[in-house]
């Protein structure tokens, strides 16, 4: 399994990517193994809002429903098009192709408060 | 290997549309004797591309083989947690189709009704005994029907109060509906994490006073009782919230337990599963609910109202949450639950609670030493594995696969959430020792195939009519419609 150094990691197994003053947010390889294949995807639309700890999405896999929480607050500003169309990416490619939105931190300090790899990795070997 | 198990006359059968066969009929209608009226063109559909033409056999033979793929209760063991598929004894059939209860017309006035009316006032008072409300409507349709029902009374309460409550909080352990009906009725719903058994402190560390409810299943959906509920109702009451209990798994509990004796609030039945009616496809449900007297001015109109020796259907009620469908009950249900209800006594259903525990903590002690048992605490009608101890790649679904070549039906699997892999096994009061032997020896035959020739596993089921389905190809890119194979 994959964790990339360059990214923060949550207890809920989302990762997040810090580029200039946007944060792109997606699940982690971790995730996707343990949801399986992937076949629905809901997410916000470009404007929303999203709040820390509360659900912005849903992912559908064979096996589970499950929601996707904001690691940290802000405004959507992008959203990835292609994912409804091709969930699978999600499965494939979960750092790249299957990122899902890019926000607007009200707060990129939160940052500071996730893990890193070696912290997400030590964090799931205990789950 | 199941008894009835076999790979015999597997009757295949293509869809309706390819039986077809051009300017056949299956009528023959007498020679026009009054003048031949052409329609407007406007009223004229216009032709159907391939509208299927078959003669009366063909019909009867196609439907009657596709009923042959069907399986029910009546096939064979039908154990899946969470759904209580108990037989359904014919006798409730027979009561049902007695011409004055299946030719009563739902428009008939109450003083010609009379007996439907009685039958369903006593069903209600029969319910309200069973489970200690004091009030109850049976006019839900099904457990949902009745989860939305309950909390509209919740929420006209609150609002009677002059309340504004927002959240309603729910266990992990509840029923995947609870969440669904309280964010429909517009909560935000609050989840709470148990250890298998909700704790007062969980319940108090997320209880303030914007919380309208706490929604519970209980038992629970791993099978274990609440045990800290009256406390648990008491802290919820004190706060000026209400406790929705879903009454899916009364079939743990009748005779030994009354749920409104706890301080429950409102509790859904669901007669197609707990009363025996048909459950699924066999029929429509029903999912009446039963309140607390403080709930009572809201229950859904029409009212069944007893006067003297008479009875009528009472809608003026000011409070009220209002109509919640056409008519005032899914009656034929009703007829085979009351039927149900005096044919077993109250002996009767607190020995099919007792066979129904006994049942699955058989299963339990069977299969223990094979399947990973994921909570150890007591559990009642139902009984939860895992896959967590399987070797050599074998998960759940392929067990679940593998039972069919076995000759039985897969229990709920990948059900509740809170258990990976979960293995979800409900065997109701409905099934014999040998029956039950049965299954446990082919789920232990399984678990033994896993370590040594996983690929049994892993190619089931190969007895089936068709092989292992492409679930994640039919979840991704659904064909939702016939389309005519090109010749």
């Amino acid at each position: 399994m994959d964790f990339p150094e360059e990214l923060k990691y949550t207890e809920e197994h989302e990762w997040v990517l810090l580029e200039g003053d946007l944060v792109s947010i997606g699940i982690s390889d971790f995730a996707q193994d343990q949801l399986g294949d992937v076949v629905f995807v809901e997410l916000p639309e470009a404007g929303d809002r999203v709040e820390i700890g509360k659900p912005f999405g849903v992912v559908e896999s064979v096996k589970a429903v499950s929601d996707i929480y904001a690691p940290l607050a802000g405004e959507v500003v992008e959203v990835n098009a292609d994912l409804p169309d091709a969930p699978e990416s999600i499965n494939t490619s979960p750092y790249e192709d299957g990122w899902m939105i890019r926000i607007k931190p009200d707060d990129p300090a939160v940052l500071d408060g996730l893990m890193n790899a070696a912290a997400y990795q030590a964090f799931i070997e205990e789950e | 290997m199941s008894a009835i198990a076999s790979k015999g006359l597997i009757l295949d059968e293509k869809l309706i549309f390819e039986r077809s066969t051009a300017g056949r009929c299956g009528y023959d209608l007498p020679a026009i004797d009054v003048p031949l009226v052409e329609p407007d063109e406007s009223l004229l559909r216009d032709e159907i591309d391939g509208f299927p033409e078959l003669s009366e056999v063909d019909v009867v033979r196609h439907y009657t083989r596709l009923s042959t793929w069907n399986y029910g209760v009546d096939s064979g063991f039908y154990p899946l947690g969470s759904c209580t598929m108990k037989y359904n004894p014919k006798v409730n059939e027979q009561l049902a189709r007695l011409p004055g209860f299946a030719h009563l017309h739902p428009a008939v006035p109450d003083h010609l009704s009379q007996g439907a009316l009685q039958l369903m006032y006593d069903l209600q008072q029969s319910l309200c005994e069973i489970s200690g409300f004091p009030a109850l409507t049976l006019q839900p349709s099904a457990g949902a029907h009745g989860e939305f029902a309950g909390m509209l009374m919740i929420h006209a309460w609150h609002q009677a109060q002059g309340n504004k409550r927002h959240k309603v909080l729910i266990p992990d352990t509840a029923h995947g509906t609870n969440p669904a009906t309280a964010a429909l009725c517009g909560y935000d719903v609050v989840p709470i994490a148990s250890d298998g058994v909700l704790s007062l402190e969980a319940v108090a560390a997320a209880m303030d006073d914007d919380v309208a409810a706490l929604m519970v299943t209980n038992p629970n959906t791993l099978g274990l009782f609440e045990s800290n509920i009256r406390e648990i109702c008491d802290l919820v009451h004190s706060r000026g919230g209400l406790v929705y209990c879903d009454g899916a798994n009364l079939n743990a509990l009748l005779g030994i337990c009354r749920p409104g004796d706890l301080g429950i609030d409102v509790m859904h039945f669901n007669l197609h599963k707990t009363f025996a009616t048909p459950h699924g496809g066999g029929g429509p449900g029903a999912g009446p609910v039963g309140v607390s007297a403080a709930l009572e001015p809201f229950l859904p109109v029409p009212v069944i109202i007893k006067e003297g020796q008479n009875y009528r259907l009472a809608t003026d009620r000011p409070q009220s949450i209002g109509h919640l469908r056409t008519f005032a009950s899914q009656f034929g249900i009703l007829v085979r639950a009351y039927a149900y209800i005096l044919s077993m006594g109250p002996k009767g259903l607190k020995r099919a609670t007792e066979l129904a525990v006994l049942n699955a903590n058989y299963i339990r002690a069977r299969l223990e030493g094979s399947y990973h048992l994921p909570y150890k605490q007591r559990s009642l009608h139902e009984v939860i594995f895992s896959d967590a101890e399987l070797p050599n790649d074998c998960h759940t679904l392929d067990v679940a696969k593998r039972l069919l070549d076995y000759g039985f039906h897969p229990p709920t699997i990948y059900f509740p959430l809170v258990v990976q892999g979960a293995l979800m096994i409900e065997p109701t009061e409905t099934e014999s020792k040998q029956e039950l032997d049965e299954f446990c020896d082919a789920l232990v035959a399984i678990a033994e195939e896993a370590k040594d020739s996983p690929h049994l596993l892993h190619d089931a089921p190969v007895n089936a009519r068709t092989r292992r389905l492409d679930e994640t190809l039919a979840a991704r890119k659904p064909r939702l419609r016939w389309e005519r194979r090109e010749a």
